[in-house]
């Protein structure tokens, strides 16, 4: 499927509050500006509403409040990252997008294990780049959340 | 790679699954009416295609044990009697089959095995003239060649020509077989009419209707999109292209929905069967009624409810249908009856599942609310409250579980799979006579209408279906009132529960919009609340789209959608809303509950609303609210005459108005503003000037005047109102109005009716005489006794309760220590689980509302009937 050689994954990298991530480009669907997002009362914190991309309803989600970070403060865009889980259309709202990157992957590092427990429990790995860290994020992770705040 | 031979094997399968489920059927009929030639020739012609189709692919194993089961078809055919054991013998040959092509499916190839045992019985009781015969002893496994076409002719056997005779009489378009055999001429027909049928009819697969749903869905947003950018611009080239789109898109959606549905009668095919078989088993004697069969519903609706009908009908069998022994004890005939039946009504689809079983054990129910906590020891729900506890979860009353339906799925299971598809039940049951559940459901799930309101800024859309009417809070005539934190609003004669769709969504706290604001009056099932928000701004045909399971939990949300403006909102769930409105009540006592939503003002008996209006004159008239269905005004420009009556098209049907006065004449242009009174499917508009308020307030009532359509007067406000006769307008707009009523006969049923309320007396009489009754009006109930002490007979009698001297309630009482057998109804302005019961033990037939003319004509009708089917 992939024309790269082994070993080389891509991931679309994104900024949020000044700190970098990436996922898996094969896991990414598309990336899209946000404009207007219907808030869903009762809803875990985490989601922040539904918007309309094409004729799809995506679920956006704050990635600030699932990482516990206060929410940003800039009236800015934001941008968010479309993730396809189960058919279902995921939105993750990112502060801004960052370039796609080609990444060795026998260069990942492990989460070190005094990383929050918030950030370990969604990050599979951190890149050390030439003049930041890069953390990846697991897509899964970040999804499984309202089952079980909603089940308790 | 598909080859030919697969996509025969495949069609085969599905054609051959359908004659089965018929031949099920045809058979259960047939056991019944052994000599209906008719059914027998078709279940003999679609046994024999199977046999011979099997024979044709290949499948030696289901040809043979078509073959054998068509042997005593034949023998039936011949005159030999019909037996159930014979039925129930082929029956499980057809089983067997069944069971064979569900392999095949499964595998692509006939399994291997043997039918020896099932071949040995049918082939005994060909030989037998179908007289039933263990065939136990007789099985020797292993050693019978399943090749049955091979053998010699037995004596008294059909012959496979003859058989192939008989086939060819009655034609057929399945039949393969006889291309093979017969001459060419035939053939020729034949293949003709084959290619006939194949135009008509083609076989689609449900993922392609599916594919094709999903996009019409899409374009239909994109329409809406298109018509809301477009309504932006006044002036657009766009606008008549537009429309024409939108009448393609209107059209396609309803073709493409058109092909999603299926007659009900699919859910409904292997009823019979079961029924019989249950019959068999539990040793009742049981008929199963269908009617409407042929009504459409969504497949995605029909495939979630076969289930909980299935379910309901061994409901009804096992637990509501007595044994034949006890139903002949109890008077009625030994064989009991399961009435199906299905209608469209208003946009949806209501399934009935009726039995004339014992009826539904109230003590029972009772008994078993209280010890799993449903209710306290002190707790007296109304009866329609108590019937409702059967739906909660772990609630079965059966002593005994049996193989039939006591195995752990109950009604809350059938109710949960109603909810789901945002339908409702609701369940009727009378002691001794049966039960009645209905079930409504929503034609399609797909495209909805709804009603688009506006809480705390935030659009949601309602679905229509449950909604019943919008109030506008803002007029004082519709009074939102407190109890203690609970909002609730006088609406008519019943006080409404009302939630606050901000609170319920906890939504942050607007400014007060000065009391502006609309109720949603909404109905789920039996109970009735409303919904306040803060605008109510259109209606829109939405696209439901189920949330994201991150959002599943959301039990007031029931999906969202995207509005022609390009937002995505959400769909409140009415069901999911009933059931917040539950929860909370639960904090309380469900007591409490069924008290707040009967119980109306206190002193009701002596305050009543009246709308006042003008009419011809400068003096006003008045009318009791509650007997006014809708308040409506139209542009005179809609009137139309028909042999010079004014008519106007209302509601789908042509609707005469009636000036409310002589002197009362149509507004020359503008609005004219009407009261709609309804009956039934008929409506009449009384032309009125001008509607000036609504009063409710005690009121002295004089009764007595000599004018037509005028009852008496009463002091409004220091002026007095003349109280307009209902029953005198209705008849003027159609002239059989109240006829067709009157009980059978041409002698007129004697009623007498007890208040003391000259007023409601005067108000009574007329409706019921106008619906066919003599009726008798008495003014207290002491003088009621001493006519029927004096002989007096009365074919019903109709009685206020809150009387002077002598209630209503003692007053039956004293009615049936004389002995008398009559009827009582009982009218009350109170209604509530302690009066109603106390109605019950004072020997009422009925008990119903002051002021609700229709709620009493029908509980006349329905003794009535009880009446005549005692007789």
């Amino acid at each position: 499927m992939s024309l790269h050689p082994v070993g080389e994954i891509e991931y679309v990298t994104a900024w949020i509050a000044g700190q970098l991530f990436g996922i898996p480009i094969k896991r990414v669907h598309d990336v899209f500006e946000v404009e207007r997002i219907t808030r869903v009362p009762l809803a875990p914190v985490e989601i922040s509403g539904v918007l309309n991309l094409r004729g799809r309803v995506v679920t956006a989600l704050d990635m600030r409040t699932r990482l516990g970070l206060p929410p940003r403060e800039s009236e800015k865009k934001r941008m968010a990252i479309g993730i396809d889980q189960d058919g279902e259309a995921y939105g993750l709202l990112v502060d801004s997008m960052g370039e796609v990157l080609k990444l060795s992957a026998s260069a990942i590092d492990g989460v070190p294990i005094n990383m929050q427990r918030e950030w370990a429990a969604i990050s599979s790995g951190i890149y050390r780049l030439e003049e930041r860290l890069m953390i990846v994020l697991d897509v899964d992770q970040i999804l499984n959340f309202g089952k079980d705040t909603l089940a308790a | 790679m598909r080859g030919p031979m697969e996509d025969l094997l495949k069609e085969f399968l599905s054609e051959t699954n359908e004659s089965l489920d018929v031949v099920d059927n045809e058979l259960v009929r047939f056991e019944q009416e052994p000599n209906n030639a008719e059914i027998l020739g078709r279940i003999f012609r679609l046994v024999h295609t199977i046999k011979g189709t099997c024979g044709f692919i290949g499948l030696p194993r289901l040809e043979a044990l078509a073959h054998a089961a068509e042997t005593v078809m034949g023998k039936f055919r011949d005159g030999a009697p019909v037996t159930a054991d014979a039925v129930s013998l082929v029956l499980v040959t057809i089983d067997r089959l069944k069971s064979i092509l569900a392999e095949l499916e499964a595998t692509s190839a006939e399994p291997t095995g043997s039918d020896g045992d099932l071949i040995v019985q049918l082939e005994q009781m060909a030989l037998d003239d179908g007289a039933p015969q263990p065939a136990k002893d007789q099985i020797t496994i292993g050693t019978l060649s399943p090749q049955v076409l091979e053998r010699p002719l037995r004596p008294g056997e059909v012959s496979l020509d003859d058989l192939e005779r008989a086939f060819r009489e009655t034609p057929g378009p399945q039949d393969r077989k006889s291309q093979k055999r017969g001459d060419d001429r035939r053939i020729g027909e034949r293949r003709e009419t084959n290619v006939n049928n194949a135009n008509q009819t083609l076989r689609v697969s449900v993922d392609t209707v599916e594919r094709l749903m999903t996009m019409v869905s899409e374009l239909v947003l994109t329409r809406n999109q298109l018509l809301e950018i477009v309504r932006r611009h006044s002036e657009s080239e766009f606008k008549v292209p537009l429309q024409r789109l939108s009448n393609v898109t209107a059209e396609l959606q309803e073709g493409v929905m058109k092909t999603r549905m299926q007659p009900i009668g699919n859910a409904w095919a292997k009823l019979p069967r079961i029924v019989r078989d249950l019959a068999q088993e539990l040793g009742k004697d049981i008929e199963l009624e269908m009617h409407g069969a042929e009504t459409e519903l969504d497949r995605q609706v029909l495939d979630i409810i076969r289930d909980p009908l299935t379910h309901m009908v061994r409901n009804s069998a096992d637990h509501g249908l007595e044994t034949a022994e006890e139903r002949r004890k109890a008077g009625k005939p030994a064989k009991g009856t399961i009435r199906l039946s299905a209608y469209q009504e208003s946009g949806q689809i209501v399934i009935e599942i009726a039995d004339d079983g014992r009826g539904l054990n109230l003590a029972k129910i009772r008994r078993r609310a209280i010890d799993i906590g449903l209710i306290g020891e002190d707790d007296h729900p109304a009866d329609t409250q108590l019937y409702k506890l059967i739906f909660a979860p772990g609630f079965s009353t059966a002593e005994k579980i049996t193989s039939v339906s006591g195995r752990g799925v109950g009604m809350d299971v059938v109710k949960s799979n109603i909810d789901q598809i945002g339908g409702t039940i609701d369940l009727k049951s009378v002691q001794g006579r049966g039960s009645t559940f209905s079930i409504r459901i929503p034609l399609t799930l797909a495209i909805v209408p709804a009603l688009i309101v506006d809480s705390a800024g935030e659009r949601f859309a309602v679905p229509q279906v449950a909604v019943i009417e919008l109030v506008h809070r803002g007029s004082h005539a519709n009074l939102v009132e407190e109890i203690n934190g609970a909002l609730v609003l006088r609406l008519r004669d019943k006080l409404l529960p009302l939630l606050s769709l901000s609170q319920l969504l906890k939504l942050p706290k607007q400014p007060d919009s000065g009391g502006d604001s609309f109720v949603v009056v909404m109905q789920v099932g039996q109970s009735l609340f409303g919904i306040v928000v803060d605008d109510v701004l259109h209606t829109e045909e939405i696209v439901v789209k189920p949330v994201s399971s991150s959002l599943r939990g959301i039990k007031i949300l029931g999906g969202n959608t995207i509005l022609g403006d390009g937002s995505v909102i959400m769909i409140l769930d009415p069901n999911g809303i009933a059931q917040s409105i539950g929860a909370a009540r639960e904090e309380g006592t469900l007591e409490s509950f069924v008290e707040k939503e009967a119980a109306p003002a206190e002193d009701a008996l002596k305050t009543m609303s009246l709308l006042v209006f003008r009419s011809g004159s400068d003096s006003c008239k008045a009318v009791p609210l509650s007997l006014v269905t809708r308040l409506e005004e139209i542009d005179v420009k809609q009137v139309e005459y028909s042999s010079g009556r004014p008519m106007v098209q209302y509601r789908g049907g042509l609707m005469p108005l009636i000036p409310a006065d002589e002197n009362a004449a149509l507004a020359a242009q503008g609005k004219q503003p009407l009261l709609v009174f309804t009956e039934g499917s008929r409506s009449v508009g009384l032309i009125v000037d001008q509607i000036v308020d609504i009063v409710e307030d005690r009121l002295e009532i004089k009764v007595g005047s000599d004018r037509p359509g005028i009852i008496g007067s009463a002091v409004i406000r220091g002026q007095t109102a003349e109280i307009i006769d209902v029953a005198h307008f209705l008849p003027l707009g159609f002239a059989d109005w109240f006829q067709g009523k009157p009980a059978q006969g041409a002698e007129k049923p004697k009623l007498l009716l007890v208040d003391d309320s000259a007023f409601f007396r005067d108000m009574l009489a007329p409706v019921l005489q106008a619906a066919g009754y003599d009726v008798t009006a008495l003014a207290s109930a002491r003088d009621a006794l001493l006519r029927v002490e004096r002989g007096a007979q009365f074919d019903f009698v109709v009685t206020d309760i809150e009387m002077p001297e002598l209630d209503g309630f003692a007053f039956a009482e004293a009615l049936r220590a004389r002995s008398a057998q009559v009827p009582v109804i009982g009218l009350s302005s109170v209604i509530n689980s302690a009066s109603v019961s106390k109605s019950r033990q004072a020997g009422m037939r009925g008990y119903v509302a002051k002021f609700d003319r229709r709620g009493l004509l029908h509980a006349l009708k329905d003794a009535a009937s009880e009446l005549s089917e005692a007789a």
